[in-house]
């Protein structure tokens, strides 16, 4: 009997991918998808259901599949792409959906794993250099997301608590680079001049792409409880992060940041959220070294990742994107998936 | 039959023993480093060169004496702890500069957190090897990675003496550079500093504008009546620096303990206190000169 696996936000950028090396693993048996929109990457035997925005159709899916192990990678950490509002409810209830369907008597499923940013950890200047996984948060959150995930999470640990039959794993995943993701970051990183707080070199760290979905393939496996930091060996100085992509630094002013990158956001150069001026301003470091115990190997470094990415957005500038754009049609996707005249072995 | 017996024997006596092959060690990833920046944000390169800019402060102007440097182990962690003084602290770099030019082993200093929010001087700080003073940074710094940590327990306390209160030691906290040392499983070496408190002496303390400002304290230094008051702030008076490392300070408790009893922690503090205080006279005694020794 192999997992029955479903997995939230299917056309997220997350979403899609680990469903696609989900497929790969012959040990799962059904994986479905639900999202609102679409997926974006080609997949093969992962059933796809449109949802609502709260995903009150969940608990219905996962009494009609029986499924036993959830993913939430809905879950959103870039604050940049949504309102402050609709990003609250998209992760406060429809995380609360999921666990009502997880929970419900009868309910067939028995681990859940969440993805979480260090987002939760924040960049205050009280903060320690190293956040382990228990230690706690200095001083209360200030940005919007930040005050989401927490919630969320603190969610997740009463759910723990009430269903002790239900593994539960969270991961907190740091800043991610990589060859496809488009985050603030990224597209900072990608300006002919990098932004740079004046007087402030803060050690930042990443977690590369490819670690990222594996480490999620890796906790389905094992069916890790509890929580996990998930990031890249070291921590660099960001005015190391542009040298590696061959960027100078332009720097905000250190007092009225906020004021300064406000027109940068209106001319729609590159979006500096105030957590992401929090992380240029003092860093974040989180310890990995407790799902590296459970056995799971890193590919990349921190300066690992940014290499990579570099390397990736230096190619992409020469040659442009070389992959065609995916398509999702329903149509031929349930004739793949259902009709009789293909051939099943 | 007996030559059997021997060649038996013989091949037993020979015969190596197959220890099993230990599982080999993952390959270390590939890390390409531009900067020698640790974990940390210190940066041994620019160390290196602050260094050789405060050699001629260091061994001509105040004319550092060590005495007692041996005791500071040449490996394993350690908790340094010494007086406080000077109205921009002078003994801070001294005792890094002293300990790594003699000993070759990096020193961090933890400070106020309050320095990681200051632009430009908050990043010099820390490549310099500065960190801020949280509990998880000390634990890190001293257990897991056997450094050498320089802390003041008297804090701001300390630097914001009037000339009049020099050399008499403040409070130490709580003592919670004990229960960090006790936590770490590392043993305290206090260093009693002299020559600090006269290089940049404060007459007066500016009431009302050093809570308006959010500044611990605003002085009047002597520097600064002697010099004006911008070149006050950075040139100190050449007094003469003479320290003496005192005997480490073991602790017969368990590292790694979720809490330490707090009567033991403060009677530990404060023995270490009087102990600083102890050689502050004695040094003071032998001193015949602020600015010749």
């Amino acid at each position: 009997m192999g997992k029955r696996v479903l997995v939230t936000g299917l056309s997220t950028f997350w979403g899609g991918r680990v469903a696609q090396a989900l497929e790969r693993d012959d040990s799962i048996e059904m994986i479905v998808g639900l999202d609102t929109h679409e997926p974006k990457v080609q997949l093969e035997r992962t059933e796809f259901v449109r949802a609502d925005q709260n995903y009150s159709i969940l608990a219905r899916i996962v009494k009609a599949t029986q499924v036993d192990t959830i993913l939430h990678t809905f879950l959103v950490v870039d604050s940049s792409r949504m309102s402050g509002s609709r990003m609250h409810e998209t992760n406060v209830i429809g995380t609360m959906n999921l666990l009502a369907a997880a929970g419900a008597a009868e309910s067939s499923v028995r681990h859940i794993v969440v993805k979480s940013s260090t987002l939760v950890y924040g960049s205050a200047m009280q903060n320690p250099v190293w956040f382990r996984e228990e230690t706690p948060r200095p001083s209360p959150p200030r940005t919007r997301v930040e005050r989401s995930l927490i919630e969320v999470e603190g969610y997740l640990s009463d759910f723990a608590e009430d269903n002790p039959h239900v593994v539960v794993s969270l991961l907190r995943f740091s800043n991610v680079l990589g060859t496809d993701i488009v985050t603030p970051i990224s597209r900072a990183l990608q300006l002919p001049v990098v932004p740079c707080i004046l007087g402030f070199d803060p050690l930042v760290q990443f977690t590369e792409e490819d670690d990222v979905i594996r480490s999620l393939e890796f906790v389905v496996q094992h069916e890790l409880p509890g929580v996990y930091n998930v990031a890249g060996d070291g921590r660099i100085p960001w005015s190391e992060t542009a040298a590696i992509c061959g960027r100078r630094l332009f720097p905000l002013p250190p007092y009225g940041t906020a004021a300064a990158a406000a027109p940068l956001e209106l001319l729609g150069v590159v979006d500096l959220p105030p957590e992401l001026l929090s992380l240029l301003r003092y860093g974040r470091g989180v310890d990995n070294r407790r799902l590296k115990r459970a056995g799971f190997q890193y590919r990349y470094t921190t300066a690992g990742a940014v290499q990579n990415f570099a390397e990736a957005s230096r190619l992409r500038s020469t040659v442009g994107d070389s992959r065609p754009a995916y398509k999702y049609e329903s149509d031929v996707e349930n004739f793949f998936r259902h009709s009789p005249a293909v051939v099943r072995d | 039959m007996a030559s059997g017996n021997r060649t038996t024997e013989a091949a037993q006596a020979g015969t190596l023993v197959h220890l099993p092959r230990p599982a080999p060690e993952p390959e270390p990833l590939p890390d390409p480093r531009r900067s020698d920046v640790d974990e940390w944000g210190r940066s041994e390169k620019m160390r290196q060169l602050a260094r050789q800019l405060y050699a001629p402060l260091y061994d001509n102007w105040f004319r550092v004496e060590w005495e007692g440097l041996e005791k500071i182990p040449k490996e394993g962690g350690a908790l340094l702890v010494a007086n406080h003084a000077a109205a921009i602290p002078s003994d801070a770099p001294v005792i890094m500069h002293g300990i790594e030019e003699e000993l070759g082993r990096p020193v961090y200093g933890l400070a106020d957190h309050l320095f990681k929010g200051m632009p430009v001087i908050g990043t010099m700080w820390a490549r310099a090897g500065g960190v801020a003073a949280h509990p998880e940074n000390a634990y890190r710094l001293l257990r897991e990675q056997q450094n050498l940590v320089l802390v003041f327990p008297e804090g701001g306390k300390g630097p914001g003496k009037t000339y009049g209160q020099r050399y008499q030691l403040r409070r130490f906290g709580r003592g919670g550079f004990v229960e960090i040392a006790m936590r770490a499983g590392v043993p305290v070496i206090p260093i009693a500093v002299v020559g600090a408190e006269e290089s940049m002496p404060i007459v007066f303390k500016v009431p009302y504008v050093d809570k308006m400002l959010g500044l611990p304290y605003v002085p009047i230094t002597a520097n600064m009546l002697l010099f004006g008051p911008l070149l006050g702030l950075v040139a100190y008076l050449p007094a003469k620096f003479k320290l003496r490392v005192l005997d480490p300070v073991h602790f017969d408790v368990p590292p790694d303990q979720e809490r330490y009893s707090k009567s033991k922690v403060m009677d530990e503090a404060e023995a270490i206190r009087v102990d600083l205080q102890e050689a502050l006279y004695e040094m003071l005694r032998a001193r015949r000169s602020i600015w010749f020794g």
